[in-house]
């Protein structure tokens, strides 16, 4: 089916004004949010900057990687005074992790140790340990001291790590999912172990994305479109194991076309949840599967013109996922029984021919089959703006949107009206400062 | 020196209304007063007074001591452009009201020639035969070779109308000022350098001689001098005198005041580093100068070396010798400058004085629009330092006349000009100017008197004359007032301790006049010599540079204080009474205090109650002759008007005003029916930086015009503009899409105080940062792969921009049902001319400015009344205001709400940082327009 699209009214999209931070000089693939406005950036050029989300003002710009930076995490926690410390820490592909001072905008330490590029970061705030992955896993402390590393894994080492409760942490390691246990060494009061207690080898492909969806939950994607729901205390598959190739989901595409597909039309780059579902960007498409119902609820197939790189949940039922193609999505859950009346009218004038056509959602809808879930995915609002792949996205709430992407820029997409009168407040706010408001005789 | 009594130029518009009313043959019910000089050109505005010339231009005349007075050269330098009229003819006249006092030569009890550091005079002339009036600007330089060192100078400003010469006279004096001091200052530098080379012939010449005087006395054993050797010793003597003499000369005029011009491009070699040099003048002179002016000095020392000539004791007869051209006399490059400043003033004021006035009026109310004004004015147009008199058409618009320096700055004259009633007996107009503050020269100038050693006085007190007229009072002479003694002008001097005695007390005398002359002033800036460089001389006249004169012939200073400084006017008196004393006494050096500028006299407008004043008519009814009488001087009849505008200046002086207005009253009924025309034909701007701006604009006026009488979808497309969403032209002609895009520029509003946000061609794929940048964009259209970008860019991007094609006539752009725009471009509009149509879009577009500010800086439209009110009440709040209170309908409203964001943007911005440009955009379908 085509892909849906949405006319250019738009009246459930807030984004109406939107800021263009420009900085990088290279593909942006990282944005990690500080606190309440403030977010780091990364990317290709090995720059990592700090950006006030409200202003969209540059706070810092930290230079000290000299390749492309491959993994950012932000690490929060109180120092002697209680006071809260911002950091993050970044790795790059020169193989070293350095850990940035967010309030100083200074690099408080740099470890360049590193037999590989770590791939991934995970901060475990419980432990106040940090972990790295690369061919080996690493878990250091907030000083940057090496507590106990792993032997060496595989040559393509970890590409993702989740906390699990226990202090055991997952690790995608290839077709593997590994599971690792930090303990408490005998000796120094410092000192930890790291045990790998399972191997799980359930997985065809390579796995992609993994996530934890609460304490007794963590769900992993992998590259052919499978995706395994695990229990989290015993590592054993919650769910049978949900291909979003499965023919009963898909009745009128053929067993025998699943193969021909190219397997990044059925990979799942990235997953995320709330209590109730997990959200999977699977190839072009986008899917919702309940755990309580252990299926697919709500799917949307080709909800990008290319591979959808980033997916996020927002509080109000409404769903962001950005592309390749350089759009960004905002997407609505909603019951199946309002279809009928959700049906938005066409435009007046298209009846004459003026403009382009609004292909309505509805089209896409009515294609329904009669074994689709309850619940279907309704395009509110599309924010055009990058002209690459977006990388990513940071959702601030109140403050806007944050999108990162390959053409170098990062655009702050934010709710026009609210702008507009905080303007006006801080308009009337300068007018009392200065003295402007009395009548001048 | 004044010739025959010219009353004509005063009567002549009676004269000619007898004529019209004579002549019309039909019944007096249907007759139409016919145009009187329908021969002279189609246009009526022309020239009424039939003058010979066709556009005011620039003379400068000498009287020159051997064939009298005589042109240089005019400013435009064609032929044509003064015509038939009189050069010579006119020269004599402007030559023979030379107010300056130009004593020369040796002064009784002196042993030197003295040099007379005269000051400029400023003289309105008005000739009917010629239809001319002038502004007359008498200098004079220094000459070596000519009849007691000068050379007497004018340049005459010459207009047909009159009052543009009256009512600009405050500019042209400050502009022709500006013209003299620069020739002045290179004269000064040629003199010295002059001066120099005569010191060193001299010398060269008296070492000559005594070598021959000593040869002789060696051959002459007789114990008696031969007739030879007297003669020779009577040569070396007066070789002798003349070196003192001319060593006396040279340290006048380096001892001439500095005085640092305004324009500081006059003066690349500004003194810095000067006093390190070292200065062989010094060394040769000594104690010249001092501290006082480096500059001089400095400019003083470029002297190439020169070889020097033995001197002939017997000077060549007078009309031998060529007398220096005005481009020797003066160094080349202050020459330059000159002609470039006199270029520019005939630029500045040329066409109708209707165009000079309401340029003024409006660029002053802009000024004073500073929230608002970016939005659609070119900054560039607003920043220009205005002409030097400005800020008095309008002061208190000024934005900051309130703190420190605009006060000040306020304090500078405000000036009335009451037009006496001109009978066929000349009557007197009495015309008021206060002084101008040189607040920044004073200081200076007081420092470097007072830290002149004792013993330079000698010279120091070389004569500066004053002009006979009186400081900066225009006056005017009458024949019945003609014949007044030296002595009278003088005792009326100090009798009425005016409460702006601090600003201008002048000594003036008047001398016969018995012609049209108007008008007399001398130049600000050179009555602000100190006390010791005035006269000891006897019959020199003072000049009293910080007192009023205030006598009864037609001069009148109204005490306008402002009740807040009544109590500073006792120190006024007192200087006042200080300064009377001084001056009775003529003693050459007075307190420096004296010197000092007393800035808290606070000048208040004059201003009238209620009288909405009217910006200049043809002809003003008799009885509105005392509103006439009250033309302001530097053009702004309607100056009064931004005052009332103004609450500020609303309280206080109002009494006052009054009393002066009625004061004045009874001499104003000077009617003046054909005042403003003008002698242009040309209608054209009145500031330098206009000129192209002007040009641009009546280009864009007329192409705007073009635009939406071609084009049916003009209005979404302006509208797109309005409300910001970026347009582009879209086509292959790329003179086609900058002709278009010129037209719809003037529909931008700013982004901030920068360039507009229009980019007139892009060969370049769009992308999102251009429309953050430009409102405007002309691209190119080609059928080459690029192009295919270009085009999927511009599909890509659609929602935030209009396009129209301009090559198969289409616009792509959301719907507009507004009514701003239908008034804004009507294709039906009668509007033939550009710069016609490009008011029309200005005056409108204010309009919507200021409902963008209205809507703004309501508080209660973008916040809570009270704590507890939802967001949603204020939201309607804000629409109902928007739709009821401004009247705005459907999309109008978005343009206001985007003049609004960028109002408050620019008012939210800090100047210091150039802020992030947003981009703000609707999700509004588009529709495609089709002719």
């Amino acid at each position: 089916s085509s892909v849906q699209t949405i006319g250019e009214e738009q009246i459930q999209n807030p984004y109406t004004e939107l800021l263009v931070l420009k900085g990088h000089q290279d593909i942006v693939r990282f944005l990690v949010q500080i606190d309440d406005c403030r977010f780091a950036s990364a990317g290709d050029d090995g720059i990592v900057f700090l950006w006030n989300a409200q202003t969209g003002e540059k706070l810092f710009e930290l230079h000290g990687h000299t390749q492309k930076i491959t993994a950012i995490a932000p690490f929060s926690s109180s120092d002697v005074s209680e006071e809260k410390i911002h950091l993050i820490i970044t790795a790059s592909a020169d193989r070293t992790v350095i850990v940035w001072d967010c309030i100083s905008g200074r690099q408080v330490q740099k470890v360049s140790c590193f037999h590989s590029t770590v791939k991934c970061l995970t901060v475990l705030q419980r432990l106040d340990v940090w972990l790295s992955g690369g061919s080996d896993l690493c878990v250091w402390n907030q000083k940057l001291d090496l507590l106990c590393k792993t032997s060496h894994l595989t040559d393509a080492g970890i590409s993702a790590l989740v906390e699990l409760p226990k202090n055991c942490v997952a690790a995608a390691v290839g077709k593997e999912l590994v599971i690792f246990r930090l303990s408490a060494s005998n000796s120094g009061s410092e000192g930890w172990n790291v045990l790998e207690v399972k191997r799980l080898v359930d997985h065809q492909d390579n796995i992609l994305s993994l996530v934890s969806v609460n304490d007794l939950t963590f769900v992993t994607g992998s590259h052919v479109g499978e995706l395994i729901v695990w229990d989290a205390l015993d590592w054993t598959k919650q769910a049978p194991e949900c291909n979003f190739w499965d023919s009963s989901l898909h009745p009128d595409v053929q067993p025998e076309i699943k193969l021909s597909q190219s397997p990044n039309e059925t990979s799942v780059q990235h997953l995320t949840s709330d209590e109730e579902c997990v959200f999977a960007a699977v190839g072009k498409g986008i899917y919702v599967y309940n755990l309580q119902m252990k299926r697919v609820i709500a799917c949307q197939r080709t909800a990008h013109d290319s591979s959808v790189l980033h997916i996020e949940k927002l509080p109000n039922r409404q769903l962001i996922s950005c592309s390749e193609d350089g759009s960004v999505r905002i997407w609505e859950l909603r019951e199946k029984q309002q279809l009928p009346a959700e049906t938005v009218p066409t435009g007046f004038f298209n009846m004459w021919g003026f403009g382009r056509a609004n292909k309505q959602a509805n089209q896409a809808a009515k294609k329904m089959q009669e074994n689709t879930p309850m619940y279907f995915l309704e395009l509110v609002g599309d924010l055009i703006g990058h002209s690459s792949a977006v990388q990513m996205f940071l959702y601030f709430g109140e403050l806007g949107l944050a999108t990162c992407s390959a053409d170098h820029l990062i655009i702050l997409w934010k709710d026009g009206e609210r702008e507009s009168s905080l303007r006006s407040l801080t308009l009337f706010q300068k007018l009392a400062q200065n003295g402007d408001l009395q009548l001048r005789l | 020196m004044i010739s025959a009594p010219d009353v004509v130029a005063f009567t002549r518009e009676e004269e000619l209304e007898d004529d019209l009313y004579r002549e019309p043959p039909l019944p007096e019910e249907y007759s139409v007063p016919l145009f009187p000089f329908a021969g002279h050109g189609a246009n009526p505005w022309a020239k009424v007074a039939g003058s010979k010339f066709t556009r005011d231009f620039i003379l400068i005349s000498e009287f020159s001591e051997q064939v009298g007075p005589q042109p240089l050269l005019t400013i435009p330098d064609d032929a044509k452009v003064s015509g038939t009229f009189d050069l010579n003819y006119f020269s004599l006249r402007i030559m023979s009201v030379d107010y300056q006092a130009s004593f020369v030569g040796h002064p009784p009890g002196s042993a030197y020639p003295k040099l007379n550091f005269v000051e400029d005079s400023k003289v309105v002339l008005g000739d009917s035969k010629e239809g001319a009036f002038a502004y007359v600007h008498h200098l004079t330089l220094y000459d070596l070779e000519a009849r007691g060192f000068v050379r007497p100078f004018c340049m005459a400003y010459i207009s047909a109308d009159e009052h543009k010469i009256m009512q600009q006279f405050q500019e042209l004096s400050a502009e022709f000022s500006k013209a003299s001091e620069c020739l002045k200052t290179g004269n000064r530098k040629a003199f010295a350098n002059e001066l120099e080379k005569k010191l060193k012939d001299l010398d060269y010449t008296r070492t000559v001689l005594h070598n021959e005087t000593e040869v002789q006395k060696k051959a002459n054993d007789k114990g008696y001098y031969t007739t030879q050797a007297i003669e020779k010793a009577n040569e070396l003597a007066s070789v002798e005198k003349s070196i003192i003499e001319h060593q006396d000369l040279l340290r006048q005029i380096r001892s001439y005041p500095y005085r640092k011009l305004k324009e500081s491009e006059f003066h690349p070699y500004e003194p810095e580093g000067a006093l390190d040099r070292a200065d062989p003048g010094c060394d040769q002179h000594p104690a010249p100068s001092g501290p006082a002016e480096p500059g001089e000095m400095h400019l003083y020392t470029h002297i190439p070396s020169y070889t020097p000539k033995l001197i002939k004791a017997k000077s060549t007869k007078c009309f031998d010798k060529k007398l220096k051209t005005l481009e020797e006399l003066c160094d080349v490059y202050f020459f330059t400058q000159t002609l470039d400043q006199l270029h520019h003033i005939e630029r500045t004021f040329r066409g109708d004085v209707c165009y000079l006035l309401t340029e003024q009026i409006s660029r002053a109310l802009l000024k004073q629009q500073c929230v608002t004004n970016f939005l659609f004015e070119d900054m560039s147009f607003l920043d220009e330092k205005p002409p030097e008199k400005q800020y008095r058409g309008c002061q208190g618009l000024d934005q900051d006349a309130m703190d420190g320096k605009g006060l000040e700055e306020s304090l500078a004259p405000k000036v009335v000009i009451s037009l006496g009633s001109y009978k066929s007996s000349v009557e007197c107009v009495p015309i008021k100017m206060e002084q101008e503050m040189e607040d920044s020269e004073e200081p200076k100038m007081s420092e470097s008197v007072t830290s002149e050693p004792q013993e330079n006085l000698d010279y120091l007190d070389a004569d500066i004359k004053g002009s006979i007229s009186s400081g900066e009072s225009i006056e005017v002479l009458g024949t019945e007032k003609s014949g007044l003694t030296k002595s009278e002008s003088q005792a009326s001097l100090p009798v009425m301790p005016s409460p702006q005695a601090g600003r201008s007390k002048v000594g003036s005398r008047r001398t016969v006049s018995e012609d049209s002359i108007e008008v007399l002033s001398t130049c600000p800036s050179e009555s602000l010599i100190p006390e010791d460089f005035k006269a000891s001389y006897p019959s020199a006249i003072n000049e009293e540079p910080y007192a009023d004169n205030d006598d009864e012939r037609g001069l009148r200073f109204a005490p306008r204080l402002s009740p807040g400084v009544a109590d500073e006017q006792d120190d006024v008196l007192k200087q006042e009474s200080l300064v009377q004393v001084d001056a009775a006494c003529c003693i050459g050096k007075e307190s420096p205090s004296f010197l000092e500028p007393l800035p808290e006299l606070e000048q208040k407008p004059c201003e009238e109650d209620g009288v909405v004043r009217i910006p200049p008519q043809p002809s003003r009814p008799a009885e509105q002759g005392l509103c006439g009488g009250f033309p302001s001087h530097d053009g702004v009849p309607g100056g009064l008007l931004p005052y009332e505008l103004d609450p500020r200046h609303l309280s206080g002086s109002r009494e006052v005003s009054k009393s002066s207005l009625d004061e004045c009253s009874d001499s104003t009924s000077y009617i003046s029916s054909a005042a403003s025309t003008c002698s242009d034909r040309t209608p054209s701007p009145a500031h330098r930086a206009c000129q192209a701006g002007d040009r641009h604009r009546k280009r864009a006026g007329q192409n705007a015009l073009r635009f939406i009488r071609q084009y049916p979808f003009a209005h979404p497309a302006i509208y797109s503009l309005l409300s910001g969403r970026t347009l582009v032209v879209l086509g292959e002609d790329e003179t086609m899409v900058k002709k278009l895009v010129t037209a719809l520029s003037i529909f931008v509003p700013n982004c901030g105080v920068y360039a507009k946000p229009v980019k007139h061609w892009v060969t370049s794929p769009l992308h999102l940062v251009d429309f953050q940048k430009w409102k405007l964009i002309g691209l190119q259209r080609t059928v080459s792969p690029a192009g295919v970008n270009v085009l999927h860019a511009l599909s890509r991007y659609s929602r935030y921009l209009s396009i129209l094609d301009a090559d198969s006539k289409t616009l792509r752009c959301p719907l507009y049902r507004g009514t701003v725009v239908a008034r804004l471009a009507d294709h039906r509009t009668q509007i033939k001319r550009g710069t016609t149509y490009y008011m029309h879009v200005q005056s409108i577009l204010t309009q919507l400015c200021s409902k963008a500010f209205l809507f703004t800086f309501c508080h209660h439209l973008h916040l809570p009344i009270s704590e507890r009110e939802p967001q949603e009440s204020v939201a309607s709040r804000r629409m109902n205001f928007l739709k009821l209170q401004l009247g705005l309908a459907n999309e109008d409203v978005k343009i206001v709400q985007y003049l609004a964001e960028l109002l408050k943007l620019h008012y939210i911005q800090e100047p210091g940082q150039g802020g992030n440009p947003l981009l703000r955009f609707d999700y509004v379908p588009s529709f495609l327009y089709k002719i």
